[in-house]
């Protein structure tokens, strides 16, 4: 909370004006946009290089020898490329591009521990996972015997790290943990909680769809196993997301669907699969969608992603700030390490009905339980309000939300 | 409620009337009934609304009492507040009637809702995000009515 002074040195950023859905009124206000953790915006140069391979390149990928299928095989695999960078993976085959981060992590519940559980195993998990990060276990739990164990969180949201150390037993195959709780904001302390599971070979996959539009994110400084995101909390279209996985453990890896693009060679008394990361990918892909998620990486790259972690911590900082002086508001989630995200009650009003009369002031909130249901039983809450913040939003945005928020305090005196 | 005037966004007055907020923040009714004969569990599972139903009906189908417990919103307590209170009294059938006027007042097929406090829900409307949460305490009335004992999920 000490950077509030930062702002003034040149680290905000002011960038409103190139996503063009921000400039709009909602009910008569301008809008302000703070859910970009359920989906952010998306700059012009994104949507404007999905229009222009829509109206100029489009064909199939990988299958044609004709211009428009070569002009989107490149592009698409130029994406390719690009997330590569992003998150500085050692190879190309260690993209697999997914529908998201939720696919991402079934696959590999599904195919890299589904032949590797046995009864007796254990899965760990942590308190603060979005609901795409613990069904899938319980789902591969159910299939094999194994059992699922969670990780505790203390009263601001954080992890008990020896508590998690404890649970990192032999029996442990597989550790799911957030980058980011979009709850709550925290960040995890990867780097310790890694080379702890790594001490005692135990595989890790990060969920990181609310870290990497927040920070830089490096999987071999990481060091984990796989690591999950997806396309439209990144500034990308929806339907496209990423699955790293370290190659030797995607080599190893059954194919997750089967169908066409995956296989070298078909016959009906077998199948050749293709090499990595075409193994996991069957089917004609959201090929647009991708493109276009390589265009948002050559957006957040050009600015820098450590330009944006700054801006917003800055911004978060203001947030918590200014939150904290509204009469009656609690906060939900005050971590020693956080991005983006404030979860907050004002009073005993109901998230939804400040949801409802913030919208009618033009300021787009979350409300309710985030995918996080196991978050709110911890701090018995139906739901919280959440702020969520990008790199497009601004003080004058967080000023607004708590004029808004004074203002519903009104309605319900 | 000056505050809210003042902001000049009349559907949002609408919205959190003083009797819907006065019925949220109070609710009639509320708790459990021992002498049920009826009861039903209302969810909305995107709003984690719930609440529970329980009423009374005697032999001649006449509801004696009615009562019900959870945790909502402001419009989805309001409700099932202005709800037990109008039905309490009326033959299941007579609820009904309430029931599909409310329904259709919600989904916007009919102009009001012809009872004085029933129609403050009428405001809702304008909100189609929130018109499930209105309607929850209603569809669990159904369920009740009918022994339908599977949870309503106004999602
Ligand atoms: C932490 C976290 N994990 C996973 C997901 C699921 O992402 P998607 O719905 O894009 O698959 C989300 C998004 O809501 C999230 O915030």
């Amino acid at each position: 909370m000490s950077q509030v002074q930062a702002s003034n040195s040149g680290a905000e950023l002011n960038l409103r004006d190139d996503f063009p859905a921000l400039l709009q009124e909602i009910h008569g206000h301008e809008l302000v946009y703070l859910d970009s953790a359920a989906s952010a915006q998306q700059p012009k140069s994104v949507i404007d290089t999905v229009a222009r391979y829509q109206q100029h390149d489009h064909a199939n990928v990988h299958r044609g020898v004709h211009t428009l299928s070569h002009r989107a095989t490149e592009a698409y695999e130029g994406a390719r490329d690009k997330l590569q960078g992003f998150i500085n993976a050692r190879s190309r085959s260690e993209i697999v591009l997914t529908s998201g981060t939720t696919e991402s992590i079934n696959l590999v519940a599904q195919s890299f521990c589904r032949p590797r559980l046995k009864p007796g195993d254990k899965v760990l998990i942590t308190h603060l996972e979005h609901h795409s990060n613990i069904v899938p276990w319980q789902f591969v739990c159910e299939q094999t015997g194994a059992e699922m164990l969670v990780a505790p969180i203390d009263s601001r949201g954080q992890l008990e790290l020896d508590a998690l150390e404890q649970l990192l037993t032999d029996d442990v195959k597989m550790l799911a943990i957030g980058h980011v709780s979009n709850a709550l904001g925290t960040i995890n302390p990867l780097r310790k909680i890694i080379s702890l599971a790594r001490e005692r070979d135990i595989p890790v996959l990060v969920d990181g769809a609310q870290a990497v539009p927040h920070m830089a994110v490096d999987v071999q400084e990481l060091g984990c196993d796989f690591y999950a995101f997806s396309g439209h909390k990144m500034l990308g279209p929806t339907g496209t997301g990423v699955l790293f996985g370290k190659e030797a453990l995607l080599d190893d890896m059954p194919p997750w669907q089967g169908g066409g693009d995956m296989i070298l060679e078909v016959r009906f008394d077998g199948t050749v699969f293709n090499e990595l990361p075409y193994k996991f990918e069957a089917g004609t892909p959201n090929i647009a969608g991708v493109i276009g998620l390589g265009a948002a990486v050559d957006y957040l790259e050009g600015i820098s992603m450590d330009r944006i972690a700054a801006h917003e911590a800055t911004l978060l900082d203001y947030l918590m700030q200014q939150l904290s002086a509204v009469d009656d508001l609690r906060l939900i989630g005050t971590a020693e390490h956080k991005a983006s995200v404030q979860s907050f009650m004002l009073g005993d009003i109901h998230p939804h009905d400040l949801g409802t009369i913030l919208d009618h002031q033009g300021i787009a909130i979350r409300t309710g339980h985030h995918c996080a249901m196991p978050v709110m039983d911890f701090f018995k809450l139906p739901g919280t309000a959440r702020a969520s913040l990008a790199l497009y939003n601004s003080r004058d945005d967080v000023d607004r939300l708590c004029a808004a928020i004074r203002k519903a305090a009104a309605v319900f005196a | 409620m000056n505050t809210v005037a003042s902001m000049n966004t009349d559907e949002l007055r609408e919205l959190y009337r003083e009797l819907i907020v006065d019925h949220a923040r109070t609710p009639r009714h509320f708790g459990a009934l021992d002498t049920a004969t009826h009861t039903a569990e209302g969810i909305n599972p995107l709003c984690g609304d719930k609440l529970h139903l329980y009423l009374q009906i005697d032999t001649n189908g006449v509801i004696n009492d009615a009562a019900f417990e959870g945790t909502g919103c402001a419009i989805s307590l309001a409700s099932a507040s202005l709800m037990t209170d109008t039905i309490i009294g009326l033959h299941s059938k007579a609820a009904m009637a309430w029931f599909d006027q409310v329904t259709a007042s919600l989904a916007g097929e009919q102009e009001s809702i012809a009872h004085d406090k029933l129609n403050a829900l009428q405001g809702v409307r304008e909100f189609p995000s929130r018109v499930k949460c209105a309607t929850l305490a209603w569809h669990a009335l159904r369920c009740a009515i009918n022994n339908d004992t599977t949870a309503t999920k106004t999602e």
